[in-house]
């Protein structure tokens, strides 16, 4: 339940629906925003993800919440969803 | 059936103690269990609720949300099986009491998380005293009114209330307010009654500096995206949990009905989908309570998101 936690006590709240196609869909949706930031993210046998940088550095999250935290620590910075930059970029 | 979980929570000296020990003679509150955390060595609390002794679990020194939380969870365990076991009366509800400078964020997270807390409890209701004499005091103070669902301004003899009411309905609007004097409150008036419907209130538009925690709401036309909503939400709360102290809306994701978000800081609650609409509006309205941003920005961010979605 929190995003800062990561830890797989619970199906996250964002996760809850939607099944293998939502899933699917999903990740369409955050390679989008991680693209911005040179990020790529692969799901892996539905039940994590693997999320790459340029560089070649990876790391396995297991829920859109631990998602934000690990795509901050490979771009080395913050990923603001205000920043006209993102904004401007999925517009 | 889940049992109903109060938390309460208000400044030091805000008359919180007082507010409980009325509201546990009252003839109307029912069988309550209470959860007092103990702040220091001399256990004032324990003693003035006394009435409850058998049923009241103290915890040691410390503050609940930040270092006890492993306890709150092993103190709501321990009264459902000495309650299972008969050793102690049957309860209806449970009030958590936490000291004056705790952060309400991780009890709620205790809430929803821990195994058997979970499945057992349910957080039915914020209630937070505020004193009329002091207003708001820190950070801390201003966190605990945010996350409120009830606001209960206290010491209304000794001050005027009014100003720190307006204060308190430009932080969260969405919280009906309650005075008190002396603590005299009904439980009905804490407990009873739905929650607001966030398309009624009234948002104090005027402008403030940036450092300002204050109310805002955003209006959406469109159909909301919920796979968007979640990858928005929850990449806004990484980036800005600390400023983000509430998030509360109902969301026209396409179904019957709307979906209600609720969330504290970084803790959201499951989403839940009501069978239907209050009425023919069926725009998306979120509450956001924080500082930092605008609803303007919000909008534009959310709008993006959404609009990503629906271009696959």
């Amino acid at each position: 339940m929190c995003v800062l936690c990561g830890v797989l006590l619970n199906e996250h709240w964002a996760e809850q629906e939607g099944g293998r196609r939502g899933r699917v869909f999903r990740g369409r949706l955050l390679n989008r925003v991680l693209e911005v930031y040179g990020l790529r993210l692969d799901d892996w046998s539905g039940r994590v993800w693997v999320l790459r940088d340029r560089k070649g550095r990876t790391a396995v999250v297991a829920d859109l919440g631990a998602v934000w935290i690990e795509a901050e620590r490979l771009a080395g910075r913050p990923l603001d969803p205000l920043d006209p930059e993102l904004v401007d970029a999925l517009a | 059936m889940k049992t109903p979980v109060v938390l309460l929570t208000g400044y030091l000296g805000s008359g919180k103690t007082t507010l409980l020990a009325r509201l546990l003679a009252h003839p109307d509150m029912g069988e309550t269990a209470v959860i007092v955390n103990e702040l220091g060595e001399a256990a004032i609390d324990h003693h003035l609720l006394r009435r409850v002794d058998e049923r009241t679990v103290v915890l040691g020194n410390g503050c609940v949300c930040c270092t006890l939380r492993g306890d709150l969870a092993d103190e709501l365990r321990d009264l459902l099986s000495r309650r299972d076991r008969g050793e102690i009366p049957g309860f209806g509800r449970v009030v958590v009491e936490t000291t004056g400078l705790a952060d309400p964020a991780p009890i709620l997270y205790t809430l929803l998380t821990d195994p058997v807390a979970r499945h057992h409890f349910e957080l039915e209701r914020v209630v937070t005293t505020v004193d009329a004499q002091h207003g708001l005091r820190g950070e801390e103070s201003v966190k605990q009114a945010a996350v409120a669902d009830r606001l209960v301004v206290t010491k209304i003899d000794l001050a005027d209330p009014d100003p720190v009411e307006r204060e308190l309905r430009r932080l969260n609007p969405g919280a009906e307010i309650v005075e008190a004097e002396q603590g005299d409150v009904s439980p009905h008036e804490l407990f009873d009654g739905v929650e607001r419907d966030p398309r009624e209130l009234v948002y104090d538009e005027t402008p403030t500096h940036d450092h300002e925690v204050r109310a805002l709401c955003l209006t959406l036309h469109e159909q909301v995206d919920w796979t968007a909503f979640g990858i928005w939400l929850t990449m806004l709360l990484q980036a800005r949990g600390t400023d983000v102290l509430r998030v509360k809306g109902l969301l026209d994701v396409g179904a019957e009905g709307p979906l209600l978000i609720n969330g504290v800081q970084h803790v959201v609650h499951p989403p839940e989908h009501l069978p239907s609409w209050p009425d023919a509006d069926r725009r998306s309205r979120i509450v956001f309570i924080g500082r930092g941003f605008t609803d303007e920005e919000l909008e534009r961010s959310l709008s993006a998101f959404n609009r990503a979605a629906s271009a696959w």
